[in-house]
């Protein structure tokens, strides 16, 4: 049995470090891909303060806050997507199929659509009320997700994901009556932005977006223990002494926080939170505080290798990397279902 | 078999009451009536006011010199008889679904058929806009069956399972991939505005034009679904007992699904993505006239194009003189609906 662990250790130590250096690898071929090719040496001396004129600007004010916000995003919504599994014990959840994106890209949409439409994305004030805005969005829409599905005190698993797919029909509709309105140059803009795309190129977006996940991350594999207990089952974590409620609020509060703050800079990215959990528990087992970290890193790095994939795919034009993510992960979704 | 046996088996084993029947005949008498008026006020409603003598001239005694005419004999009338046919198409698409898969939820947008046959218009619009009327119409059906064929072959091939949410499932999934493959199609060849429209659904700015082509294929699906209403009937009380009263099931699963097809995509080549009408209507109708599928399918025909001019003629007062898509008239309305039934189905799961 402590054999059996300490193999597990060391697998879960390799697997980390394996993750972290494909991580690397693939954060040196997405600097290189793109519409401008940089030559390697150059990205190299650009790195250490030789004045490479255009290169130097493209690299830092473009491409490298684009690269880290892909890593970000990635983690978050794969952690938010980890802890939902984790909570409703459904192998199916994920932020995007559920709603809760749809709610955040609502209340964007709406705002953007209310404080006009010129300031889309742009403006400096934006970088503070988006990702509040988002959030906002995710938690409506998780609220009412949460009482809709819950009967006679309990949530089956089925009738949540269900419930989901209705909220993400409402806010979608939502969106779309707004988006009609808006002209066609905002509407495609907006559009790229509800199939997920990542935007915002910019040094404070990378900011704004790393505090909310440097405290939610750490925190939710600091409460990871519970999701080890819940998978017991209900009576018997009431019976360890767990507040199985309290708990589960508070985790879920923790994935609707990463889903929103992820949801404002990324866009609607659905099926990578579902994705990336689930080859973390197959590559690990089925403790949760080995599978979130892990989880965090498999999706920095789906979503890195998918943005690269959507700058290069239709050169010089950008596919929306949720679109990539849909693609790729749609199918997987798909052999799941048949499976369970 | 006789037609008595039939629906003494479905009277005894739904314990209907006599009343919905006499409500059923009430529904095929009256509905007609109905569905005249709605049309008649809805091409009254609009930006600019009509008389209603106006609209009596405008469709029967057509004159192209005078303004009132044109706007109610090109724009108001294409646009009400749409309403009233992609309406019925879609419930009828609809009534049929439930009834041959024993599913609440089966319906042409949350089986995938709607998404399937929006994609392939995305294609025809992306790689051969100068395509008719008609072979839009055509890539219209063959998108239809592609997306029910992708959705039901997922859930043949999954491993038993409660295949009611698993339908509901497959269909989100191939929804959501289809549709982030038009988007692709739609951003790459600066289609999508254009494709949105399908994608928000409206009858507005329908041509006769359009409607030549499809108003004939829904009648004759809707007639072929009325013939086949006895045999669904059978079908929606099991696979076993449909069989045992010696029924082909095969042949009539088939004949279903191509009625399906050809409503869905010929509803969809109209008017886009219109959600919820084709899953909310037939239980309505269900609960208005009882289980028995030969008075369903003309019912809910009836009622869901009530419905669908009840939600265009919304669509355009909600924000006069500005129009909300109608599929999003639907979907508000057809959401708590659906809801509720996800919360009953997954009550009993």
């Amino acid at each position: 049995m402590i054999d059996k662990y300490a193999k597990n250790t060391r697998k879960y130590i390799l697997l980390m470090i394996g993750l972290f250096i494909l991580l690397l690898v693939m954060f040196v071929v997405s600097i290189n891909t793109g519409f401008m090719k940089i030559p390697l040496t150059e990205v190299w001396s650009a790195f250490f303060g030789h004045d490479v004129g255009d290169q130097r600007l493209t690299l830092f004010e473009f491409r490298l806050p684009r690269i880290i916000l892909a890593m970000l995003i990635g983690a978050g919504i794969a952690v938010a997507g980890g802890i939902l599994q984790g909570i409703t014990k459904n192998p199916l959840a994920d932020p995007g199929i559920i709603g809760i994106n749809a709610g955040a890209s609502f209340a964007v949409v709406l705002y953007t659509f209310l404080s006009g439409s010129t300031t889309f994305l742009t403006g400096t004030l934006s970088i503070f009320v988006m990702p509040f805005t988002a959030l906002v969005g995710a938690f409506i829409a998780a609220i009412l997700i949460y009482t809709i599905a819950r009967r006679k005190g309990a949530i089956t698993p089925i009738r949540l994901i269900l419930v989901g797919i209705g909220i993400n029909a409402a806010f979608a509709s939502g969106t779309l009556v707004l988006q009609m309105k808006m002209d066609p140059q905002d509407f495609t803009k907006t559009l790229t932005w509800i199939s997920g795309s990542i935007w915002a190129t910019n040094w404070d977006f990378v900011l704004s977006t790393l505090i909310w996940l440097v405290i939610l991350i750490p925190l939710a594999i600091y409460k990871s223990r519970f999701l080890n207990v819940f998978s017991l089952g209900d009576s018997i974590s009431i019976g360890l002494g767990v507040p199985l409620e309290k708990e589960r609020l508070k985790l879920l509060i923790i994935a609707v926080g990463l889903a929103g703050s992820c949801v404002a800079v990324g866009g609607g990215i659905t099926f990578l939170g579902l994705i990336a959990p689930h080859i973390a528990r197959r590559l690990i087992g089925s403790n949760h505080g080995k599978i979130l970290p892990l989880t965090a890193l498999l999706g920095a790095c789906i979503l890195l290798i998918a943005d690269t994939l959507a700058r290069v795919v239709m050169s010089p034009m950008e596919l929306p990397v949720g679109i990539v993510i849909a693609i790729l992960g749609a199918p997987y979704f798909i052999y799941l279902l048949m499976k369970v | 078999m006789k037609k008595a046996e039939t629906s003494e088996v479905i009277q005894s084993i739904h314990n209907e009451k006599p009343y919905k029947r006499k409500l059923a005949y009430l529904i095929l008498i009256f509905g007609w009536m109905a569905v005249i008026l709605a049309i008649v006020s809805s091409i009254y409603i609009g930006a600019s006011h009509v008389h209603y003598a106006a609209v009596w001239r405008g469709v029967f005694f057509y004159d192209p010199t005078n303004s009132a005419d044109v706007i109610i004999h090109d724009l108001r009338l294409p646009r009400a008889l749409a309403a009233v046919f992609v309406g019925a198409g879609l419930a009828v698409s609809g009534s049929i679904m439930q009834g041959m898969t024993r599913n609440p939820l089966a319906s042409p947008s949350i089986l995938g058929v709607t998404s399937g046959a929006l994609f392939f218009m995305a294609i025809a619009f992306a790689f051969f806009p100068h395509l008719t009327y008609s072979q839009t119409l055509l890539f219209s059906f063959v998108g239809a069956g592609m997306g029910a064929a992708l959705v039901f072959s997922i859930v043949a091939a999954s491993r038993g399972g409660n295949t009611t949410v698993k339908l509901a499932l497959a269909g989100a999934a191939i929804t959501s991939l289809l549709s982030a493959l038009s988007t692709a199609i739609g951003l790459r060849f600066n289609v999508s505005k254009d494709m949105s429209y399908w994608y928000a659904g409206g009858v507005s700015g329908i041509q006769f034009q359009q409607l030549k082509y499809a108003i004939p294929i829904i009648i004759i699906g809707i007639l072929i679904g009325i013939m086949l209403s006895r045999s669904i009937t059978v079908l929606s009380l099991g696979e076993e007992v449909a069989t045992g009263l010696g029924q082909k099931t095969k042949v009539v699963r088939f004949v279903g699904i191509i009625v399906v097809l050809l409503l869905t995509g010929a509803a969809v080549s109209i008017a886009g993505m219109i959600g919820f009408i084709g899953l909310v209507i037939p239980h309505i109708t269900r609960f208005l006239v009882g289980s028995d599928y030969r008075f369903i399918i003309p019912c809910s025909a009836i009622i869901g194009a009530l419905a669908l001019l009840g939600a265009d003629m919304l669509s355009r007062m909600v924000n006069a003189p500005f129009e909300t898509p109608v599929g999003a008239v639907t979907a508000i309305i057809g959401v708590p609906f659906f809801l509720y039934l996800a919360r009953k189905e997954g009550g009993a799961l």
